[in-house]
């Protein structure tokens, strides 16, 4: 049955990820995620799921690729020094198509950084990380409740695409309390013919890899996974718009960014300035489409993307707007949440 | 078969007809062998996954008839890891060298060993990087020269070479540890017996289980195939023992 709890983000997820059916979790604890192993550490008595705190993220991110490999549900979760540890890993879940969900509760960088609420790793997330062309589906969660909701949908988007499916989360929604209805677990029962479970006689053996050592071959993964791409984007873009029908600012977020935003917008209207919010759930695939066409409108005046880093989002707003109006930036940097009124304040001052 | 022959000598039906793209004289195609061998006898083909390294096994997939996994380099025990924990009553083994093993993925190696992964290390150690054309590994021998030590090595920068098979030795919850060749064919035989003893104790899950392979490699080593043997017995023996480096308890066998 459902439940109505009052829970940690980082706690949601991973009660969430139980209830999705997870089988595998494999970790390095590391600020502000670390309650995900602990909770999981708690409870796995009761469960059947294998938890291992691994030497390392690189450890940790191969033994995410071996057990998917092996047809599991699989999960890991770090922040973004961890996550950058892991992009090796990524690069060849991808490639080898194995599917899987990843999770960074971003903090401020560079370096070690801070140990504060950041989307610095937009990029990192959005561009692919590692090395070679791929993509990793992307979601950005901005509640406690859609930390749960995007662990069931990663899951399913996972198994769907045989890709790694990412949550772009942050160090304050990691950390936050918030009401959240926790679904019913669902039974899942993997259907993966291409695993290595062991060759029987009914089949040839199953090989898992990412090395195609002829040019030609290497050329047609490529164009199999870029036709998967496309049709990712075709199928799987969500966004959510707020008050955009007559509006003249169109203000772009994600994240814990939106609901400051919604705030803002909240604050502009109250002031007579019709001001509207879009905020891409799916940050790969963006929604590039959906943002030409607000910016083909005749009454938006402009664009303002707002972001906890230096301006990342932003490139991809310039992109979908293709110059067809100005975009701005406002952002905070090193771990710095903005307030609604200075967020409100910087977007007025573009007017 | 024709009358009054016997037919006394045969390839594995586990390891597949194609042609291998190992360097003559190379063990990779005999340690192959010898695995596939103990696979077809233990009748565990439907049961065994294997996982391949970087190195110049990194194609053992085309040869070996069971399901496999490629791992990035050095992080074989950890997809290994992954794999046995998933498929706990399965016989899973990682096939490396020492670079994928000993340099680039030694904290993968040290951890799998000291939670005891119950999986099977199938470590080829021949001192050299052999895929990449000849540079030194953390096992080439002190004043070996290879591309990268063209001097020699030198234990004042380079360090000495690395002992694995006695490190892991060290770990109480490693259960197995031999150290092997194939100079021989009572060498060749003995590492056929120690990779069953192996997955026998892995099968009755008594912890990581280790065979190091005191391998050659003739076109990295600059020599014949004979002289590599040579070199094996006069210089690389003394340094890295045959031998039988741990067993478990007889009382747990």
């Amino acid at each position: 049955m459902a439940e109505i709890k009052l829970m940690k983000g980082n706690e949601a997820l991973a009660e969430a990820a139980i209830r999705a059916g997870l089988q595998g979790y494999f970790g390095y604890p590391i600020t502000p995620q670390s309650e995900v192993i602990e909770y999981l550490a708690v409870q796995e008595p009761k469960h059947d799921y294998v938890l291992i705190q691994a030497e390392s993220e690189l450890a940790a991110v191969n033994m995410l690729y071996g057990s998917s490999g092996a047809g599991a549900r699989v999960m890991t979760t770090t922040s973004s020094p961890g996550f950058t540890l892991m992009q090796e890993g990524i690069s060849y879940l991808a490639c080898t198509e194995l599917p899987c969900v990843l999770v960074n509760v971003v903090r401020g960088g560079p370096g070690l950084g801070t140990i504060q609420a950041s989307q610095g790793d937009y990029f990192q997330a959005v561009k692919g990380g590692g090395h070679g062309d791929y993509h990793i589906i992307v979601l950005g969660p901005n509640s406690v409740q859609e930390m749960v909701d995007h662990i069931f949908l990663a899951f399913e988007l996972a198994d769907k695409y045989c890709n790694p499916v990412m949550l772009l989360a942050d160090g304050a929604i990691g950390q936050m309390m918030e009401k959240v209805t926790l679904p019913e677990p669902i039974p899942y029962k993997p259907n993966k013919p291409w695993a290595t479970t062991g060759k029987t006689p009914d089949r040839k053996r199953n090989i898992l890899t990412s090395l195609f050592i002829e040019s030609e071959e290497m050329e047609k993964r490529n164009l199999r996974l870029q036709e998967k791409f496309k049709k990712i984007t075709q199928n799987e873009i969500q966004y959510e718009e707020y008050q955009t029908d007559d509006a003249e600012i169109i203000v772009v977020a994600f994240g814990l960014c939106s609901r400051i935003s919604k705030r803002a917008v909240d604050i502009g209207r109250e002031s007579g300035i019709k001001m509207g919010l879009f905020r891409p759930i799916t940050l790969w695939p963006f929604p590039l489409k959906q943002l030409e066409e607000i910016a083909s409108r005749k009454n938006v005046k402009f664009f303002i993307s707002i972001e906890m880093n230096a301006g990342q989002m932003v490139e991809d707003v310039k992109l979908a707007v293709c110059g067809k109006k100005p975009v701005h930036f406002f952002g905070r940097l090193g771990g710095i949440v903005p307030t609604p009124d200075e967020t409100f304040n910087a977007i007025k001052s573009k007017i | 078969m024709k009358k009054g022959y016997e037919l006394i000598y045969k390839r594995p039906k586990t390891l597949l007809s194609k042609r291998m793209h190992y360097c003559p004289g190379c063990f990779h195609s005999t340690v192959h062998k010898m695995l596939m061998e103990v696979v077809e006898e233990m009748d565990i083909q439907e049961k065994t996954i294997g996982v391949c390294p970087v190195g110049c096994s990194v194609f053992a997939y085309d040869y070996l008839d069971v399901d496999m996994q490629e791992a990035a380099h050095g992080r074989a025990a950890a997809v290994a890891t992954g794999i046995k924990r998933m498929l706990p009553d399965r016989i899973v083994f990682s096939y490396q060298g020492d670079g994928d093993l000993a340099a680039i993925g030694t904290a993968e190696t040290i951890h799998a060993c000291n939670r005891g992964e119950n999986f099977t290390f199938i470590f080829i150690n021949n001192g050299i990087y052999g895929m990449t054309g000849g540079q030194m590994a953390p096992t080439t021998l002190e004043g070996q020269k290879t591309t990268t030590s063209p001097y020699g090595r030198k234990p004042d920068t380079a360090g000495m070479p690395i002992k694995m098979a006695e490190i892991v030795s060290l770990f109480e919850r490693v259960a197995y540890v031999e150290r092997v060749s194939c100079n021989t064919p009572a060498n060749a035989r003995k590492t056929k017996r120690a990779i069953r003893k192996a997955f026998e104790f892995q099968m009755q899950g008594l912890g990581t289980t280790f065979i190091e392979v005191a391998s050659n490699c003739p076109s990295g080593w600059k020599c014949t195939p004979e002289e590599s043997l040579n070199w094996l017995k006069e210089h690389v023996f003394p340094y890295f023992p045959l031998g039988v480096f741990k067993e478990p308890a007889k009382e747990k066998v």
